[in-house]
């Protein structure tokens, strides 16, 4: 067994489930807003910051926007554990790689928020 | 025919390079390539090879041949052949011993790792454990592997991480046991298994179930694996 302490649930099972499960809520969202778009053409910006201002389409962009994170992280930390093989290197590159996600998470809360 | 072979003898070569062998073969048959590597070395007994029953069941002769791993021995020239050209390679991934043997000690490791044997702390019965017929059908398409490594060393996540991932070969056996109604290790295999490297670094691309020379499934087992780590843990 190896045990790897840097992986995003610690257990290989863990990793993989979030995967899938990030991906799902990934495609479910990206399906909606561009079926929201194509039924829509004559979208007005009132309509469309109306639609961001619901406590549910909140609740569903805030957990894509997580997903988004968590996905990316477990994708980005496999590639990394694949291709970097010097240690200083690959620290960096996962510390950039959880930074940046981070950041696109505390953005995205602001902007969702209009804060 | 153009037969091009990778040659390496780290006695005397600085490093690894291609020798190219012009051979005649004999018209009206399809001899396999483990036939034109033995009238090769013929003419040039320095070529080295593994070999041993020549008819696809001892699995020493995997190899690279125009790209795609096999064994030599069961593989015709005019499949492995393109272009009226063959391109004999060692097993991608491995270190080269010389020319076309490779170092198998890391995927024997792997091997060893996953308990290639049936743990059963219950007194034995006086003549043999007994297995239904469908108990016994679970394990079908898994224990005809001849541990060739065709399978492994195609595996790109098997060469990044040749350490940590157990690779298909050696899943393919660990579901082996963890599928064997007499095994009782069950709990411990699954746990030994449930780590972001040893099973879960395989993607599903599939390369080990396009060249397992005995048409055997390690992908198909992987997932079983992963159903039974998910079932366990919801």
């Amino acid at each position: 067994m190896v045990t790897q302490i840097t992986s995003f649930g610690r257990s290989g099972l863990y990793d993989w489930m979030m995967q899938r499960i990030s991906a799902l809520v990934l495609s479910v969202y990206s399906i909606f807003i561009i079926g929201y778009l194509v039924l829509n053409p004559d979208l007005t910006y009132e309509q469309w910051s109306g639609l961001f201002e619901t406590t549910a389409m909140r609740i569903f962009s805030l957990l894509a926007l997580l997903s988004v994170g968590i996905h990316s992280w477990i994708g980005l930390w496999s590639v990394s554990t694949d291709y970097i093989k010097a240690t200083g290197v690959r620290f960096f590159f996962q510390s950039l790689c959880g930074l940046a996600m981070f950041i696109y998470v505390v953005w995205g809360v602001q902007v969702l928020w209009g804060l | 025919m153009l037969v091009s072979i990778y040659r390496y003898n780290p006695e005397k070569d600085d490093a690894p390079y291609m020798q190219d062998f012009e051979i005649e073969l004999p018209k009206g048959k399809d001899l396999m390539v483990l036939d034109v590597l033995n009238l090769l070395k013929a003419q040039d007994p320095s070529i080295s090879y593994r070999r041993s029953c020549r008819e696809g069941v001892c699995g020493s002769d995997g190899m690279n041949m125009s790209g795609k791993n096999g064994l030599a021995c069961i593989t015709p020239v005019s499949v492995a052949a393109k272009n009226n050209k063959l391109v004999l390679r060692p097993l991608p991934g491995l270190p080269v011993v010389r020319d076309l043997v490779v170092d198998m000690a890391q995927f024997y490791k792997q091997y060893e790792k996953i308990k290639p044997f049936l743990i059963n702390d219950n007194p034995a019965p006086a003549i043999e454990r007994l297995q239904s017929p469908e108990e016994r059908e679970k394990l079908d398409g898994l224990y005809e592997c001849i541990l060739c490594a065709c399978c492994s060393t195609a595996c790109p996540s098997f060469w990044w991480n040749p350490d940590k991932f157990v690779g298909p070969s050696g899943l393919l056996q660990a579901y082996r046991f963890l599928a064997d109604s007499r095994d009782t290790a069950t709990q411990e295999r699954l746990s030994d298994l449930d780590d972001p490297f040893s099973v879960f670094r395989c993607h599903g691309i599939m390369n080990c179930v396009n060249v397992c020379p005995k048409g055997l499934n390690p992908t198909k087992a992987i997932g079983n694996i992963r159903t039974m780590l998910l079932q366990r843990a919801t």
